[in-house]
């Protein structure tokens, strides 16, 4: 699975993108965030408040019970502020 | 049509090429968004616009697609810049074309309004306090909603 950080998530994160395999259990986007905070004291830091984290599995905006698999690409970031 | 790209546009070329040879458009509407040099009181020394490649575009297309389904467009244009910006430089391009000015008017206005929502871009601005991510506005959130279920306008 690959996981894409953008804009101050990525600067929270300090990595652009990463190829990630989580356990099985791991289904849903909320699950992968869960999992994806615990990787390091940077990834916990930069999805602290879910609130304002926007995902999209495989280019599309989805929400917390998406489900995620192997091949999917995760993108996390800020609500977009371009125009 | 969807462009996205680092180099800056010229508007009349653009308006040019999108009605060259074409006399069934009546009125063309323009909307350009320019980098200002002062934000939230701060001033701005320059920007960079990051976004996410292919969602983009895809994003910007559905856009687009659904502006030509709700008004009836002659031809539509979304260009949008990403990189390093100045105060004064363009970011944003959005052109319509249609029969009547209502269609191309109200079509140009949703258009900037939903690309300002949907569309993955991110800007950074550069300050004396530092480089700083500009956070999302409710205000602009409640100008995509107002075409929320809204029924296509004039033709």
């Amino acid at each position: 699975m690959r996981v894409l950080y953008f804009a101050w998530v990525k600067s929270k994160v300090g990595i652009g993108e990463e190829q990630v395999e989580p356990p099985a259990g791991v289904g849903t986007v909320g699950a992968l965030l869960d999992w994806l905070s615990q990787r390091s004291s940077k990834h916990a830091a930069a999805l602290a408040n879910r609130s304002v984290v926007r995902v999209a599995v495989n280019q599309e905006y989805v929400g917390a019970d998406h489900p995620v698999k192997p091949g999917d690409e995760v993108a996390l970031f800020p609500p977009v502020t371009g125009g | 049509m969807i462009r996205v790209q680092q180099e800056d546009f010229d508007i009349g070329a653009e308006i040019a090429a999108l009605t060259k040879d074409r006399t069934d458009i009546g009125g063309v509407a323009s909307f350009i968004g320019l980098v200002r040099d002062v934000a939230g009181g701060e001033s701005v020394g320059a920007m960079t616009l990051e976004h996410y490649p292919g969602m983009t575009q895809k994003k910007l297309e559905e856009i687009d697609a659904e502006a030509n389904r709700r008004w009836q467009l002659s031809a539509s244009l979304i260009v949008h810049r990403y990189g390093r910006l100045e105060p004064g430089d363009r970011i944003v391009l959005v052109i319509t074309a249609s029969p009547h000015r209502q269609a191309a008017l109200e079509a140009c206005a949703f258009l900037i309004d939903w690309l300002k929502t949907k569309a993955p871009f991110w800007k950074m601005e550069e300050t004396a306090a530092g480089a700083q991510w500009v956070e999302a506005r409710d205000s602009d959130d409640k100008a995509a909603d107002r075409w929320v279920g809204r029924p296509s306008g004039g033709e």
